[in-house]
């Protein structure tokens, strides 16, 4: 009986693994792109009825909830050179409008 | 096909070497498929959060006006409403009232806020998912505030949002304008900020400018830069994002640096047998370039797989803590699968190539040598 060379299962599992990732680039974002469509009406229906402004990602500080509404001051909300001491204060930017101007 | 035949010829010869030494090559892939794992999990993390926020944010209002006293954003009084509505090109004015609130039985802040037509009676509240899988004390449906002055209020949970509206409404608690007042202690004739919708777009700087005459104390914020900050907010060189990515991309090099100095004896032995059976130095080469291929390419595939279910399908739990911080309250959100084929172009000529070329370069130092001389190093 004639014995499976070594590159064949080789070759099988990375072309198993180029068709999943190919299907996963382009034919999962095509198959849910309705459902999210969907759920994304809904949340900018509530930004323009609540008129909203910002995410609700980090809760921990005023300044991290609101990032885009923050004091001039923060991430370091006391002064220019507080230490800053919420964990997600390290993860994002000040407001880019204040940066934006130096 | 006489030419397929012999690469694949090199690929079984290769793939026997690997297996030879399965453990050490297997905890390599492992180790590499990590890093491609991590570094494509930020990069699909950061461009979907990037689009998602863009586009839940297009609706934000066009400018928000806020007071500043002693530098801190300050309540403004409502008669600001009429003075920026008398400014030319402003469609209209709303005055926002919303505001934080302290619930020490969850130890989490939440957002009130009044919304502009709030069509349930004074008792009644909306909230967020989020609010209700923490507040803790909720009975059937009544829900206990403290007012500013230390009073005790019972309200009546009306409607929670959709779970799937969390990343905008997960600790937001909507309620009258009478029970917001109560609850905050934010004193009638005043407002948190102001909500500006403007007739012409590119009238907003102007508008702004104006703003910021006839009233010195006031801050506009504008839509461009709300939309700008949460477009910066997971950039490549922003914290987090540069500490995670550093770490990989020095582990990745620190790893690429040890496989291209480090030729084993064992190595160095076979090259020098198969110089002696009559093997040269472009087959060699070729079959160092087959197991460099196939160590980085497997990684790759694997890291790049397991990041997309690990970002798409189970939400970014890795990340979950991190961007969590101190914070009780973290939102559950799915994110739109949005992959930008340039970057994922970039992460793999940045994993594969340098890869297969650092297993290249050493082998072709030795290839060349005589086959004694290589033999009797090993």
């Amino acid at each position: 009986m004639r014995s499976v060379r070594k590159s064949t299962p080789y070759l099988i599992f990375i072309a198993l693994c180029g068709v999943c990732l190919g299907m996963l680039l382009w034919l999962h974002p095509a198959l849910s792109a309705r459902h999210h469509q969907d759920v994304l009406e809904v949340k900018r229906r509530l930004v323009l009825e609540l008129r909203l402004t910002d995410l609700c990602l980090f809760t921990e500080a005023r300044y991290t909830r609101h990032l885009s509404q923050a004091d001039l001051h923060s991430a370091f909300q006391d002064h220019p050179l507080a230490l800053e001491h919420f964990p997600s204060g390290s993860m994002v930017r000040p407001p880019v409008s204040l940066w934006m101007r130096q | 096909m006489k030419w397929i035949e012999r690469q694949r010829a090199f690929m079984d010869y290769t793939l026997s070497s690997l297996w030879r030494r399965k453990s050490k090559n297997a905890s390599l892939i492992l180790v590499y498929t990590l890093v491609v794992f991590v570094i494509s999990s930020v990069i699909f993390f950061a461009g979907a959060f990037k689009k998602e926020a863009e586009a839940v944010l297009a609706d934000a209002p066009e400018m928000i006006v806020q007071r500043m006293v002693g530098g801190r954003h300050d309540l403004i009084p409502t008669g600001y409403v009429a003075k920026v509505k008398g400014i030319r090109g402003v469609q209209s004015v709303t005055a926002r009232l919303w505001g934080y609130y302290y619930h020490p039985a969850s130890g989490s802040n939440y957002t009130i806020m009044v919304p502009e037509n709030f069509p349930h009676a004074d008792h009644a509240v909306e909230l967020g998912h989020g609010v209700l899988r923490t507040w803790g004390t909720v009975q059937g449906n009544q829900i206990y505030f403290r007012t500013h002055d230390g009073e005790t209020l019972v309200l009546s949970v009306v409607k929670v949002f959709e779970a799937a509206t969390d990343l905008v409404t997960a600790d937001l608690i909507l309620m009258s304008e009478p029970v917001f007042r109560k609850i905050s202690g934010v004193a009638e004739g005043f407002a948190t900020d102001l909500a500006v919708r403007i007739r012409n777009e590119q009238e907003r700087r102007t508008i702004a400018e104006k703003i910021t005459q006839a009233m010195p104390d006031a801050r506009p914020i504008l839509r461009e830069e709300i939309l700008r900050t949460y477009a910066s907010l997971f950039d490549w060189r922003s914290g987090y994002m540069l500490v995670l990515l550093s770490g990989a991309v020095l582990a990745f090099f620190i790893f690429a640096w040890d496989k291209a100095t480090g030729l084993s004896a064992e190595e160095r032995t076979e090259i020098g047998i198969l110089k002696g059976v009559g093997w040269d130095t472009a087959d060699i080469l070729m079959i160092k370039f087959w197991e460099g291929i196939g160590i980085s390419l497997t990684s790759f595939v694997l890291g790049v797989l397991a990041s997309y279910a690990h970002v798409f399908f189970a939400s970014a739990t890795l990340f979950e803590h991190a961007l969590k911080g101190w914070a009780v309250l973290y939102p559950a959100f799915t994110l739109r699968p949005v992959v930008d084929a340039f970057q994922l172009a970039v992460l793999f000529f940045l994993t594969v190539a340098p890869y297969t070329l650092v297993t290249v370069l050493p082998i072709w130092k030795v290839s060349t040598m005589d086959p004694d001389i290589v033999m009797r190093q090993g």
